[in-house]
Order: structure tokens, then C-alpha cells, then sequence
């Protein structure tokens, strides 16, 4: 028994558990409309974008989520410009977006040879290295996402499934997807830390692509995205302590998993 | 509603051009033309969903953009949306009700109840609790009908609503046409169905991007305008006109309705 309670002893662990379960909950229920409005390589876009905000904000001594959070919400802003204005095609917009802005970052680093090992744990995530003050941000950015949500419910909802008629018959389709992409950089953003840049759209993707192998109705998938995410943060983070390995790579294994086992249990179902 | 000298440009390709119209309190108004000919861009005009680069439009005397949440329901064609949403035919319907709600407002039992009256006008209450992606094409249109319906709209716009239902649909969507028309309902419905036009409306509109004829169905037959549409829509699919070169269409994958 205390060998099992053993990770929550340390106040670090107990930093880290709460920070994973935010963390969970957020991406997945976020992961919802990023799963339905088919954004995933938009999440993807941003993380690796906001890599450049961060190594900015080291080099200039400031906080890395406000390096980061500046980053984010102006690439998801300027991507969804281009989507409405552009005459060029989105992925390929994110795709010269996002490698430029990685490269910056890479740039940057590169000329700071000491700052690698930093660096290093927002390119995989470090949850276990959650300050106080981290934790603080973590949870008002999760309590300012959640409540903006619950707000614009039915409107993401509507202009998630059909945008246009949506439009006309009067509620503003573009600002809820602004709205939405801001929302969205401000998730990667507190997710960084937790999986790092490179998993982060694992998290976003993978609860909630596995709850609509087994739902049929938006709020029970929004919910049931919400729980593997959480489970997945949760378990992942507990088991990557016994198994002595990353807990990014944990988490996101484990969410994997909980995927293909909703793909089973809905062929089971239909058999 | 009244468009006058409407013109409607995608960047340098003009979509639309002259069209003025009107469209009265309990009128049908068929909008016919090959495709590409602008019947499409007419209605998201109409709908507000995009901006008319001059002339005037204004429903029940305001621009599209000004008018309050609700007052205009667009029925685009079923394969607008991704039919596999996690979401049920009252989901959908119930959808129709959002503009007009506050994020405060709960979803009381007077919004249920037009819901379900718009579920049955289209024969739908039993499909009520069914996943939309189990649905026939039918059904997928009539529950887009639904919708349009749950909103409580002051003009109705439907894009080729027949496209690809069976016979029963249509006359059911004929029918409930007729009296939402008989109640005093405005109605705008483009189609590219030429059989029965005067049982479906009350004036028809010759579109080819101009207004090439505007009357009641024998009017138009009767001008002549008409049957030059029959026979290319029915040869080429679409009209010609020698100054405006074809390949503009094919440059425009949207303008092909």
C-alpha cells in the first residue's frame, strides 16, 4: 500500500498530478471540436510554433507561457486569417507556418548552447518539474477555457456542424472560430509543459477521436473525451513512476492504448 | 425582399450581374437556370453568407448582415455538412432554435415544442431520437427542413432541395412548400427541376447570371427565355454567352452549383 501511494508523497508529484489532470481535461474537451472541425494538424501547427515564442522568452529572461501564449494565439489568428482570406490551401499555410516558426526557435537555441537542457523538456515535457506559479497558470488558463466554452456552447456547437447555415441564419461563424483557435493556443500553451510540443497533439486528438468510436450524440462525446483524457494524463503519470520512463511518452502511450481499445469495443457492439 | 441592379463579383469573375427582383409575403419565387448560372450565389447573397459588390438588397427593409438572428433560414444542399457529427435528427433540429437564444437562456419546453412541430410538418417526429448518419438522403433534406422551420424564419431560402430524394420527398417537400406560402411565408427556392414548376410556385425566375425572365410559370414559357434554359440544361447543362468566355466557370469550382 505505501508502495503504491508512494508518487504522491512528494509535493513535486502532487504538483504534477494536478497539473495532469487540468491538462487532461482540457485538451480532450477542446480535442472535441478539434476532432470535428478536422483541426488536428492545426494543434500540431501551433505547438510547434509557439517553440520560437518560447526560446524568445528565454533569451529575454521572461516567462516562457507568456513567450509561448503571445506565439500561439498569434499563429492560431493568423491562420485563421488566411483560411478565410487566403487563396492559399490551410495545411498548406500551417505547414510553412509552422516549420518557419520551428526553425526560428531551433535558430535561436542553437546560438545558446546553455539553455539546451531546458529547452530539451518543453520539446517532450517535463511535468514533474511544475512549479508553484506554474501550477497557478495552469488552472486559471483551465478555469477561464472552461468557462468560455460553457458560454459559447451552443454557438461552437452549431458552427461546428454546419457553419454556413449557421452564419445565416444570424450567429457569427467567424469569430466562434476565432474564439475557438484562441482557445485552442491558449490549451497548447498550458499543455506544453505537461507532454511537451511534440506529443501535444497527441493529447488533443486521441481522447477524443477515441469517444467518438462510442458515442453518438455531441455532449456524451465531449464528456467521454474529457475522461480518457483525464485517465490518460492520471494513469500515465502514475505508471511512468514505476516504470522509471518519460511520463509525456506514458501519457500519451496510454492514450493510444484507451484508442484502440474504443475501436475494439465498437466492433464488438456491432458484431 | 427586394433586390435592385444586384451585382455579385468572386474576386475578378462577376457571379451575378443586374439582378432586380422582389419577393412578396406568401409567394413561392423559382429561381431556374443551368448550372453555374448564379442560383446559388443568389440565395447566400440573400442569406447574408456573402456581400453583394453593388446594387441594393434588403430584406423587410434592412441589409441581410443588419437583420435580427432568425429572420432568414438557408437550406443548402444535404452534402454541405459532414452527415457522420456525433448528433441526433433533434440535435439537428433543435439547432434551428440557437440564434435566438442568449447563452443564459435554458432550452425550455417552448423551444421543445417548436421542435417537434417542425419534426412533424416533415414527417420526422418518429426519427427524433436517430443518429443523422443513419438517414436517407430523404431524410437528410427534410430534416434541413426541419431546422430552417424550428427557426421561426421571415424568409425561406432553399437550394435545390429536390437534388437527389425520392418522389415521395419531393411532393412531400412540395406540399409543405404550398402551405408555408399559404400561411404568408416568402419562399426563394432554387431548383433545377423544370417538371411541374407551376405547382411548386407562384412566379418563376430565369437565372443565368442576369435575369433573363421574371413571371408567373406561363409567363415565362410564354417568353420564350424558358425554353432556350430547357434545352441547354438539358443539352450542355449549361448557356453560353460569347463575351463571357466559358473557361471562367471551369476556373471557379464554386460557381458550379
Amino acid at each position: 500500500m505505501t508502495l503504491l501511494l508512494e508518487p504522491f508523497h512528494y509535493a513535486f508529484m502532487q504538483r504534477a498530478f494536478v497539473a495532469a489532470l487540468a491538462v487532461g481535461l482540457l485538451c480532450s474537451t477542446m480535442g472535441t471540436y478539434v476532432v470535428l472541425r478536422k483541426l488536428s494538424f492545426i494543434g500540431d501547427g501551433i505547438a510547434h510554433a509557439s517553440f520560437a515564442g518560447i526560446v524568445i522568452a528565454y533569451l529575454r529572461g521572461a516567462n516562457f507561457y507568456i513567450g509561448a501564449g503571445i506565439v500561439a494565439v498569434l499563429t492560431a489568428v493568423g491562420i485563421g486569417f488566411v483560411h478565410r482570406r487566403g487563396r492559399i490551401s490551410l495545411d498548406t499555410t500551417i505547414g510553412v507556418l509552422f516549420t518557419g516558426m520551428f526553425a526560428l526557435g531551433v535558430f535561436l537555441m542553437s546560438q545558446q548552447r546553455s539553455y539546451a537542457v531546458d529547452l530539451q523538456s518543453f520539446l517532450f515535457g517535463d511535468i514533474l518539474a511544475v512549479q508553484p506559479q506554474d501550477l497557478w497558470l495552469i488552472l486559471g488558463l483551465s478555469v477561464v477555457v472552461a468557462v468560455t466554452v460553457a458560454v459559447l456552447f451552443r454557438g461552437l456547437l452549431y458552427t461546428t456542424f454546419d457553419p454556413v447555415v449557421a452564419q445565416a441564419s444570424g450567429i457569427n461563424s467567424p469569430a466562434y472560430e476565432y474564439a475557438l483557435l484562441v482557445m485552442l493556443a491558449l490549451t497548447i500553451v498550458v499543455a506544453l509543459q505537461a507532454v511537451g510540443i511534440v506529443l501535444v497533439a497527441a493529447l488533443l486528438v486521441t481522447p477524443a477521436a477515441a469517444a467518438y468510436q462510442l458515442t453518438s450524440r455531441f455532449s456524451p462525446m465531449m464528456l467521454l473525451a474529457a475522461l480518457f483524457g483525464a485517465a490518460s494524463t492520471e494513469g500515465g503519470l502514475y505508471l511512468s513512476y514505476y516504470v522509471r520512463a518519460s511520463s509525456g511518452a506514458t501519457i500519451v502511450l496510454l492514450a493510444t492504448l484507451l484508442f484502440f481499445l474504443a475501436i475494439g469495443l465498437k466492433h464488438l457492439r456491432r458484431a | 425582399m427586394v433586390a435592385r441592379d444586384l451585382d455579385v463579383r468572386y474576386d475578378d469573375f462577376t457571379a451575378l450581374v443586374g439582378a432586380t427582383f422582389a419577393v412578396h409575403y406568401g409567394e413561392a419565387l423559382g429561381i431556374v437556370g443551368p448550372n453555374g448560372s448564379g442560383k446559388s450565389t443568389l440565395l447566400k447573397t440573400i442569406a447574408g453568407l456573402l456581400l453583394p459588390s453593388s446594387g441594393e438588397l434588403s430584406v423587410l427593409g434592412q441589409p441581410p448582415r443588419k437583420l435580427a438572428p432568425g429572420t432568414i433560414a438557408y437550406v443548402p444542399q444535404v452534402e454541405a455538412v459532414d452527415w457522420s457529427f456525433p448528433a441526433t435528427v433533434w440535435d439537428v433540429v433543435a439547432m434551428g432554435r440557437f440564434a435566438r437564444m442568449h447563452f443564459w437562456q435554458r432550452f425550455d419546453s417552448s423551444d421543445r415544442d417548436v421542435v417537434h412541430h417542425a419534426l412533424s410538418v416533415v414527417s420526422m417526429a418518429e426519427l427524433a431520437g436517430r443518429q443523422i448518419s443513419n438517414l436517407s438522403g430523404g431524410q437528410q433534406q427534410r430534416a434541413f427542413v426541419a431546422r430552417a422551420l424550428a427557426q421561426e424564419p421571415r424568409l425561406l431560402l432553399l437550394d435545390e432541395p429536390t437534388t437527389g430524394v425520392d418522389a415521395a420527398t419531393e411532393e412531400a417537400l412540395r406540399k409543405i412548400v404550398r402551405e408555408l406560402v399559404a400561411d404568408g411565408l416568402p419562399v426563394l427556392m432554387a431548383t433545377h427541376d423544370l417538371d411541374r414548376v407551376d405547382d411548386w410556385f407562384d412566379r418563376l425566375l430565369v437565372l443565368d447570371r442576369r435575369v433573363l425572365a421574371l413571371g408567373t410559370p406561363r409567363e415565362v414559357v410564354e417568353s420564350g427565355a424558358y425554353s432556350a434554359i430547357r434545352e441547354h440544361t438539358h443539352t450542355h447543362g449549361h448557356l453560353r454567352h460569347d463575351h463571357e468566355p466559358h473557361a471562367a466557370h471551369a476556373a471557379h469550382p464554386e460557381m458550379r452549383a
